[in-house]
């Protein structure tokens, strides 16, 4: 299908983007890499009045390390570009393995990071990975103090945040790992770049005495929300990381998560997914903060 | 009244300028006003890849850009590549392989190959697969296309 009519405007610097916002407040809408807002408005799902498009403001796209060694990521920044940064690769290395499982290269290509997160799709990784990340996300509008919300607290429920309609979303920041940290993710789905039936990411700590510091783990497609699991931290955190131990979370989990049955996949298949699916990504953040990396 | 924008696109290197309304799809744009018939359209919602042509040289989804957004920048479809007189040498072994049957599949896939292969002159099978795994073929059970791919690897990598 074709999309409805709407006002097209590309303004050329963020503080002209925050203008246009505030001008048209319920009928504009902010347009990213269109990955997903333009095939929303194919199907006439989606019916925007005005779209205000980011992609001729350049101010929008770096990669830039912050002082306390993390990264500041510009919202327009393309998840390939993410993706193939080896400044990315050195300090979050889970970002490149996830980045690798969203769509298809000509998908990332295009779809931004920052919009990709503000989208808060319930089977997209990459809001899942900024609150696993503990990301915090930098949101600007006109004539208002600019707001850094946390990544767990921008999402309020599937496909909503807290950014209105004159809010744009314009840096995320990635906060740096302790040393001995290690972190993966699994996923299952039907075929390549296809959406995960169930999906999870854990980031591990180590002590110097080899125990648990902290533990986080991310359960998405499982769900209306990418859910932050509590469970991992009252079995992992001041203990032994153990084989048995992951299992046990593995089992745990499965109070905290909700998924619901679809053409692809039972809600108990998804079930049994994170079950299996947790103890790996555990054991394999262990490896790796174990290395250091 | 709809919005009309004036822009300045550069198709296979000719440059065109042409008024749009802001809900034309680049897929649309290039078909229908170029006439351009070469990208295809299967589903409009990103899933087939049948439309993707290089934006400013890398593969995207035509369906999945609106032609204003191309003002100002560089655009290749698969009428780039060559003709039937002087063909691509990834055309050609599409030709000699066997590489389609319907062809509906065969410019988003030809579009996505083209730039891989400068990225990876010498790929594996696997890489391959990875490449494409964006488009759909609903005819060849891909095989023929991955041997095709690993056949225009040689063909240009030997200079022939
Ligand atoms: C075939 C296909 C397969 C895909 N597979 C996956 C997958 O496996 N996993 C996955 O996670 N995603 C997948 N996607 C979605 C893709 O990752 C999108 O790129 C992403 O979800 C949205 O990013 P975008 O930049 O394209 O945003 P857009 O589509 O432009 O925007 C999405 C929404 O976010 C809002 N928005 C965007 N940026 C901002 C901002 N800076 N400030 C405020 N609001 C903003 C827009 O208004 C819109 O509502 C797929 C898409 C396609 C077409
Ligand atoms: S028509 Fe664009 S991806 Fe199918
Ligand atoms: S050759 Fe028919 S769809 Fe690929």
């Amino acid at each position: 299908m074709k999309p409805a009519q709407f006002d097209y405007y590309a303004p050329a610097s963020v503080e002209e983007a925050l203008d246009k916002l505030a001008e048209l407040g319920y009928e504009g809408k902010v347009l990213a890499g269109g990955q997903s807002l333009i095939a929303a408005m194919n199907f006439r799902m989606a019916r925007p009045g005005s779209l205000v498009d980011l992609n001729n403001i350049p101010e929008l796209s770096y990669i830039k390390p912050t002082a306390d060694g993390g990264l500041a990521i510009g919202t327009m920044t393309r998840v390939y570009a993410v993706e193939h940064s080896p400044e990315v690769a050195k300090r979050f290395p889970l970002l490149p393995e996830v980045a690798h499982y969203i769509g298809h290269a000509q998908i990332r290509r295009r779809g931004s990071f920052g919009g990709a997160i503000a989208h808060a799709d319930p089977s997209g990784q990459l809001p899942g990975i900024a609150k696993v990340m503990n990301a915090k996300c930098l949101i600007r509008s006109k004539g208002k103090e600019d707001r850094w919300v946390d990544a767990a607290d921008l999402i309020i429920g599937p496909f909503m945040t807290v950014i209105e309609y004159e809010d744009l979303l314009t840096e995320v920041v990635l906060p740096p790992n302790p040393p001995r940290t290690g972190s993966s993710y699994q996923q299952v789905a039907r075929q390549n770049g296809g959406y995960a039936l169930a999906a999870c990411a854990s980031v591990l700590t180590l002590d110097d005495k080899n125990k648990c510091q902290d533990a986080r783990l991310i359960l998405m497609g499982v769900g209306e929300m990418p859910i932050l699991s509590d469970k991992v931290k009252e079995i992992l955190i001041g203990q032994e990381p153990t084989e048995e131990a992951f299992k046990e979370v593995g089992e745990a989990v499965q109070s905290e998560i909700d998924p619901s049955s679809d053409l692809n996949g039972t809600s108990e298949y998804r079930r049994d997914l994170i079950r299996v699916l947790v103890p790996r990504s555990l054991a394999l953040s262990l490896e790796r903060a174990k290395k250091g990396s | 009244m709809a919005q009309l924008i004036p822009i300045k696109v550069t198709v296979n290197d000719t440059v065109y300028e042409r008024q749009v309304e802001p809900r034309l799809l680049l897929s649309d744009f290039i078909r229908h006003e170029l006439g351009l018939f070469g990208t295809h359209v299967g589903c409009e919602h990103g899933m087939c890849g049948a439309c993707t042509i290089l934006f400013d040289g890398e593969p995207v989804r035509s369906c999945l850009i609106f032609a204003v957004q191309a003002n100002g920048h560089q655009i290749k479809t698969v009428e780039s590549l060559g003709s039937p007189d002087h063909m691509h040498p990834l055309q050609e072994a599409f030709h000699e392989k066997h590489g389609l049957q319907c062809g509906f599949c065969t410019p988003g896939i030809l579009m996505t190959v083209v730039p891989f292969l400068e990225e990876h002159p010498h790929p594996t099978e696997d890489e391959i697969r990875e490449a494409i795994d964006g488009n759909i073929c609903r005819c060849t059970g891909y095989e023929k296309i991955i041997e095709s791919v690993q056949a225009a690897s040689e063909k240009m990598s030997s200079g022939k």
